[in-house]
């Protein structure tokens, strides 16, 4: 049944992470089809008991991340001569090295993941446990992204008060 | 299987059938009330017109017969498909909103929730969050300046009380100390004494019998009263219905981001708001106002009170009747709750809703989690 679910989803997320990469014409509908590889994610990881995970991954990336995305692009309403040929070919030529580099580590990462499974421990995955394990053995992390965070927030606020002014 | 089936289309049914076409009604007819005129009554089949209900009937005859219009210029699929966006994930968090306690009849044992997950509640915010895209979808794909406004509108109003709402409720989660609602509901089937708090701090060695008689039912509200008040208003935000209808705003953008729809599809729009009302009762009277408990008789105590006479099995039954009406009963009274404020209060300007979240709302509920944890440690320490 599980596995029914898990081909199901990824059958969602692959045809997602495609409709984004191949359809260069609306910009809009490719952002849209992200939506649908974030949520379909959202599913696998639930499938793998990582409850906490699967909710965030939809409550965040696709529920707010995504949803900037669109506000930027609907607001900008790009086209096609925006892009002049010389900064197109600058970015295909970064994109093309990107691209090598994480499906050289991706493979390594696949070569090394057909080993015996590691041991779950009981509740893994749950809130509980990554609250608890937040703020006691990575707390010092937790802290310095909340720093990270508020200088963030400062240098939106300034940003947009020098606008008005 | 079997049992999930029967419980998903018992809630779905509920709701959709009984609840809906009725909300409409009550809507015409409470407006009329509160505004002094003769409601909804012109309808009628044969002359028969039964204080307005065919009202209902009248309506989606009336959408499914318009034309189904999508404007020149705009995305056909997008445009057909944002109205079911809109509403699915009303429907979807329904899965995990518990109707009834736990019932044993023999071997049998009946948990009165479709889904009863740990995370219940972070799932009913996932689900939720998705419900921006059938606004902004919808505003962008109609090809109308007016309706990507109101897009525009719909999206920043939502996402802004999506983090005022999971702020809002933090409190509660501490106190109950969990995040699966079928067992925040059975938290709040028991009583505590007003009085207890003497008792800790030690004041006097135990109270005097009757002041413990003086109890209140251990229900969100009187655990987290402010976090009440907070997180209704944010999910009344949520549903974008007024005194929140900026995102519609007739007098200033048209109608928003369902401008350019028509006929049923116009219809899925409003359906999902009216569908959400009930859905927002359901989960407002989970957290706070006790789910389906009965205030001072526990299921113990009604099941303790029938059994000797009738047989355990038939008091369970009783029990479960009872709940499953007590739950459906508080809906109602949510419902009642959000039209009365909704037919009360003015629109508010769109500035006074983003200054509302984050200038208000914001900082209360963070004050309210910080007090709630000191409060929570403190008992901790003194028991």
């Amino acid at each position: 049944m599980s596995l029914l679910f898990f081909y199901i989803f990824a059958a969602i997320a692959i045809a997602g992470a495609l409709g984004m990469v191949l359809n260069t014409r609306n910009t809009v509908a490719s952002a849209l089809s992200l939506v649908l590889t974030m949520v379909a994610l959202g599913g696998v990881y639930v499938l793998l008991e990582a409850y906490l995970i699967g909710a965030l991954q939809i409550l965040v990336y696709a529920g707010a991340i995504v949803v900037l995305f669109l506000f930027v692009v609907m607001l900008l309403n790009l086209r096609q001569p925006d892009f002049s040929p010389q900064r197109q070919r600058v970015t295909k030529i970064a994109a093309a090295v990107i691209g090598v580099l994480v499906l050289l580590q991706f493979l390594q990462l696949i070569h090394g993941a057909f080993g015996a499974p590691a041991a779950i421990p009981e509740g893994f995955g749950g809130y509980r446990q990554v609250g608890t394990a937040l703020f006691t053995d990575y707390v010092l992390a937790f802290e310095a992204t909340s720093l990270l965070l508020l200088a963030a927030m400062v240098g939106a606020v300034i940003l947009a008060k020098r606008k008005i002014d | 299987m079997l049992v999930v089936i029967i419980k998903l289309l018992f809630i779905v049914l509920v709701i959709m059938a009984a609840f809906l076409p009725i909300i409409t009604w009550v809507e015409r007819k409470q407006s009329a009330v509160m505004q002094d005129r003769i409601g909804a009554n012109r309808a009628d089949i044969f002359g028969i017109r039964i204080l307005g209900l065919f009202h209902p009937i009248a309506d989606v005859l009336k959408l499914f017969t318009k034309e189904d219009f999508v404007p020149q210029g705009a995305n056909r699929v997008l445009h057909l498909l944002a109205p079911v966006i809109a509403m699915v994930p009303a429907i979807m968090a329904m899965a995990v909103i518990p109707y009834g306690g736990v019932y044993r009849f023999g071997d049998l044992e009946l948990n009165l929730v479709v889904a009863d997950i740990d995370w219940g509640m972070l799932y009913i915010f996932a689900v939720g969050s998705l419900a921006t895209y059938g606004a902004v979808i919808a505003g962008w794909a109609s090809n109308n300046n007016w309706s990507l406004l109101g897009a525009m509108r719909a999206s920043s109003q939502m996402i802004s009380y999506e983090v005022t709402m999971g702020l809002a409720v933090v409190g509660i989660f501490m106190v109950f100390g969990t995040l699966r609602l079928p067992e925040m509901a059975v938290f709040q089937d028991q009583t505590f004494r007003l009085l207890g708090f003497v008792e800790l701090l030690g004041l006097v060695e135990t109270l005097p019998i009757w002041l413990d008689w003086i109890r209140l039912p251990m229900w969100g509200i009187f655990l987290q009263p402010l976090g009440f008040i907070l997180f209704l208003t944010c999910i009344m935000a949520e549903n974008k219905r007024p005194p929140f209808d900026a995102p519609e705003g007739e007098s200033e953008i048209v109608s928003g981001y369902h401008l350019e729809y028509s006929g049923m599809r116009f219809g899925l729009f409003y359906t999902s708001e009216f569908l959400e009302i009930p859905v927002i009762g359901m989960i407002v009277t989970t957290l706070f106002l006790g789910g389906w408990a009965i205030p001072f008789l526990s299921q113990e105590t009604i099941i303790g009170f029938i059994s000797p006479i009738f047989g355990e099995g038939f008091a369970t039954a009783v029990c479960m009747a009872l709940h499953v009406g007590t739950f459906l009963l508080k809906v109602i009274f949510m419902i009642w709750l959000q039209m009365t404020i909704r037919w009360t209060l003015p629109r508010f300007r769109y500035d006074q809703i983003m200054d509302l979240c984050w200038k208000m709302i914001l900082p209360l509920s963070i004050v309210n989690i910080l007090a709630t944890g000191a409060a929570v440690l403190f008992i901790r320490g003194l028991q």
